[in-house]
Parts: C-alpha cells; sequence; structure tokens
C-alpha cells in the first residue's frame, strides 16, 4: 500500500521543484513572442541590449507569425507578444487574453514584383488597383498561406478588391506557400511573381534576384507594431512585471529613440509610433 | 563573403556551434544508452511482443521530425500536462526531441547487427553458461563495427535535425540556436551565402565526428 501513495508524491515534489527551480534561476528573464520582421531585420537585436543594460532583464525572443506567436502566448509559453496583426491583435484582446495592448512602431507595407512587371503596376499608390491589374493579368502571386500580419493585410486587400483569388485560375498564378516572409519573398525572386511584404524585412532580404518594390504609398499600407500583456484574469502570468516593464520602455521615450535610431544600410526601417499617423 | 567572416569570428557562431554538438552528443548518448541494449535484446530474447517492437523501432526509422516537435510541444507547454518542468523553449526541450528521433534508429540497426553474430555464436555462448542478458555486450563487442554505424546514423539524425528543434526550442538567439535553425534563418533573410557556408561547416562537423568515431573503432580492433 505504501508504495503507490509515494510515487506520485515524490513526483510531484520533483515537478514542483522542477519548476520553482527554473524560476529561481532565471528570475529576470522574460519570452517575447514576436512577428518576424522586428526580429529578421535586425531591430530587436538592436534594441535589446539598451533595454537589458538598463533594467537587467533578458528578453529572449521567439521570431514567429503574428498568428504563430499570439497562439504561443494565449498558451502562456510567452510572456507577452508583439504583432502587426491589428484584427487579430482585437480579438486576442476581446477573447479576454491580452491588455495593455499599445503601439511601439509603425512602417508600411510594400508591394514587390518583377522588373519585368506583366501586370504594369509600377510606380502605382493604389494597393487595390494594383491588385486587380495583378489578377486581371493573371500574373504568379505569391501568397504567405500562414495567419500572419502580412498575410492577414494581403488578404484583406483582395476583399477590398472584390476578387477571391484563390477561386480564380485554379491556383496556376495564385501561389499559397504556406511560409514566412522569407520564404515567400525567396519563392517570389525565384518565380518571378508579386507578393506583399512589410518594408522592415524587405530593406534586410538579401536575395532579391529581378524584384523590385512596384506598388508604395497607399495608406492602406500602413504597418503597425503592437505590443500586449498577457491578461492575469485568464493567465498565470508568473513574469508580468518583467513583461510590463519591457513594454513600458518599449513606449518610453528612450525605447522609441532607440527605435526611431534603428537603420539598415543608412535607411530607417521603423518609425516610433510617438510619429505615428492617424 | 565579408558577412561570412564577420559571423564566423563572433562570439555567437561559437555559441551556436557548441549548442549544436553539445545537444547532438547528448540526444545520441542517451539514444545510444537505450537503443544499445534494446536492439541487442530484441534480436537474442524471446519475450511476447518482440515482433511488435521490432515492427515499431523499424517502423519509426522514419518518424516525422514535424509530428514529433508538435507532440513534444503540446507536452511541455505551459499549459500542457508537463508545463510545470518549464523546458519548453530550453536547450533540454532540444535534447529531448532529437533523442526521440534517434532511439528507433540505433535499436533498428544494432538489432540487426547483433542477429547474425547471435546465429553465430548464441550457442556457444549458451554453452559456455553466458545468460542471454549477459550475451549482449559480448555480441556488441563483437559486432561493433555495425554497432558504431548505428551510433553513427543516430547522431547524424541528431545533428541534422531542424524541424523538432525549430518546434520545441524556439531558434532564441544566444539560447536555443544551432547550426540548423540558424541556417534555416538565413535562408529566410535570403542571406543564401551565409546559410551555405553554415551548412559546409555542419557538414564539416559531421565529418570529423564520423572520423574519429572510425579511428577509435579501428584502435580497438
Amino acid at each position: 500500500m505504501k508504495l503507490p501513495l509515494i510515487v506520485p508524491l515524490v513526483l510531484t515534489a520533483l515537478l514542483a521543484h522542477a519548476g520553482l527551480a527554473a524560476e529561481a534561476t532565471a528570475p529576470a528573464t522574460i519570452t517575447l513572442a514576436s512577428t518576424t520582421s522586428v526580429d529578421n531585420s535586425g531591430l530587436l537585436a538592436a534594441i535589446l541590449p539598451n533595454f537589458t543594460k538598463e533594467s537587467g532583464i533578458t528578453v529572449h525572443v521567439l521570431a514567429q507569425g503574428t498568428g504563430q506567436a499570439l497562439a504561443t502566448t494565449a498558451r502562456d509559453d510567452a510572456d507577452l507578444v508583439l504583432a502587426h496583426d491589428p484584427e487579430a491583435e482585437e480579438r486576442f484582446v476581446a477573447d479576454g487574453h491580452g491588455i495593455e495592448r499599445a503601439q511601439i512602431a509603425w512602417n508600411d507595407f510594400v508591394v514587390v514584383g518583377p522588373r519585368s512587371d506583366p501586370a504594369h503596376v509600377a510606380g502605382g499608390h493604389d494597393a487595390i488597383e494594383g491588385f486587380r491589374a495583378i489578377a486581371a493579368a493573371g500574373a504568379p502571386f505569391v501568397s504567405r498561406g500562414d495567419k500572419s500580419g502580412t498575410d492577414a493585410l494581403e488578404k484583406r486587400l483582395w476583399r477590398a478588391a472584390g476578387i477571391d483569388p484563390a477561386a480564380i485560375g485554379g491556383g496556376k498564378w495564385y501561389r499559397d506557400i504556406g511560409g514566412g516572409m522569407g520564404a515567400a519573398l525567396n519563392a517570389a525572386a525565384a518565380m518571378d511573381a508579386y507578393t506583399v511584404s512589410d518594408r522592415g524585412t524587405w530593406l534586410s532580404f538579401k536575395n532579391r534576384a529581378s524584384l523590385a518594390v512596384l506598388i508604395e504609398g497607399d495608406p492602406r499600407l500602413i504597418n503597425r507594431y503592437d505590443v500586449i500583456l498577457l491578461n492575469p484574469a485568464k493567465h498565470p502570468v508568473p513574469k508580468q512585471a518583467a513583461a510590463r516593464r519591457f513594454a513600458q520602455w518599449l513606449v518610453s521615450p528612450e525605447g522609441q529613440a532607440t527605435i526611431g535610431a534603428y537603420q539598415l544600410d543608412g535607411e530607417q526601417l521603423f518609425h516610433p509610433s510617438a510619429a505615428a499617423p492617424k | 563573403m565579408s558577412d561570412l567572416w564577420q559571423v564566423f569570428s563572433t562570439g555567437s557562431f561559437v555559441e551556436i556551434v557548441v549548442l549544436s554538438v553539445m545537444v547532438s552528443f547528448s540526444a545520441t548518448t542517451v539514444a545510444a544508452v537505450v537503443g544499445l541494449p534494446c536492439g541487442a535484446a530484441l534480436a537474442i530474447c524471446r519475450f511476447p511482443g518482440r515482433r511488435a517492437l521490432t515492427l515499431l523501432a523499424n517502423a519509426f526509422l522514419g518518424l516525422p521530425p514535424v509530428v514529433v516537435g508538435l507532440a513534444l510541444y503540446l507536452m511541455l507547454s505551459r499549459s500542457g500536462p508537463l508545463g510545470t518542468l518549464a523546458l519548453l523553449f530550453t536547450p533540454g526541450a532540444m535534447v529531448l526531441a532529437p533523442t526521440i528521433l534517434a532511439t528507433p534508429i540505433i535499436t533498428a540497426l544494432v538489432h540487426r547487427a547483433v542477429e547474425g553474430p547471435w546465429q553465430e555464436y548464441g550457442g556457444v555462448l549458451r554453452v559456455d553458461g553466458a545468460g542471454r542478458l549477459r550475451s549482449i555486450p559480448i555480441l556488441l563487442a563483437i559486432a561493433h563495427r555495425p554497432v558504431l554505424t548505428a551510433v553513427l546514423a543516430g547522431f547524424g539524425r541528431t545533428i541534422s535535425e531542424v524541424g523538432a528543434v525549430l518546434i520545441v526550442g524556439g531558434n532564441i538567439a544566444g539560447y536555443t540556436r544551432t547550426m540548423t535553425t540558424a541556417i534555416a534563418l538565413e535562408t529566410s533573410k535570403g542571406d543564401l551565402l551565409l546559410a551555405l557556408g553554415l551548412g559546409f561547416i555542419l557538414v564539416g562537423i559531421s565529418i570529423a565526428v564520423s572520423a574519429g568515431a572510425f579511428a577509435l573503432g579501428e584502435k580497438k580492433r
């Protein structure tokens, strides 16, 4: 009789001990689930050392698409989330997962495509008109298809254009690759296709081949980045204090200045949210 | 190319190589500790379920890493059954995944490696009074060359693994980034030269480990 009682007790003690040990040894480490663009473009690597120096808090970055980043955070596997899909973020907050959503930076999306430009959209400033031209020409178009922020924006643009691209042409020109921004750009470069990219990833992307920015400057292409904390009413939030400190630093004058100061090849990739367009 | 040198000369690059090697060595060691005796026992011992286990080990040679990664993720997630271990997105979780992938490889290949010697020497060993379990180390020693290949195949699986370690490790810079996840990342950034350079280094490490193992194996003979 004794043994069966002891086994679960020992197991429970071991598990509790492991959990406590993890908390005790790494009190100053938080996990940020982040959209890929702010990481792949080098922004986080550039600004995080400043925060760590000031606060002593180390930030582990999980670079995932916005959809996956929100899901990871909702499972308690990250302490806060940095995303860029306003609709999905609103749902995340409305579902009771997130609180204190705050915009930290913005830039814009661009429509890139081959220089040969079979749909003749180059130089345009109207994304919807461009999308209609691409669909009418049946020119190859790469879709992320991964529920990322960029994917969500692309789907919104098609809806606004009144076109269901997947239904036209039997997938011959509209190619859903189910991958990240980099994979989509690599695919577009390889098959001379159009695609939508956030400007940060585009500027830091090195395998452009014949791709160039063809449509930009449409207000619909504004790309805002928000940070969201976990809601303690629905989540255990063991590291909420440190997570909040990071979120507040991002919107503080120092954090904003650090974001604005980040440049790649002389170009500013992210604009601090204080200068955000309404 | 200047980028390549820049990357290779930084501390984070050394960190990535060390983590990759540590993860795959740990995983291979655990997989060998489990797989060597299990594979030999499958060849030598007669017990109910032996055929089913043999079949399973062989079927799991093709275990999809992304499925193993996903299953482990759900187990280790904070809201999963083993969430209190706080293992997700740590190097510990990254050892677990390739261990699960390499164990059936070592088990199935050792089973085959020991089968022949057991048929040849099994009778003699039993006449000498060695029990089936005591025969295991003797047979492993006799078949040490194919057994070494089995362990190297397991090592190959662990060092080249990317799908599962990406899911349970998270590719966190300076913490859970390995050679393979770094290659995937650089490819996604379009820096194909750097990705390829890292790939050559990874292949180099694999060759060095194999060569080292073979040298040791030859010495033993």
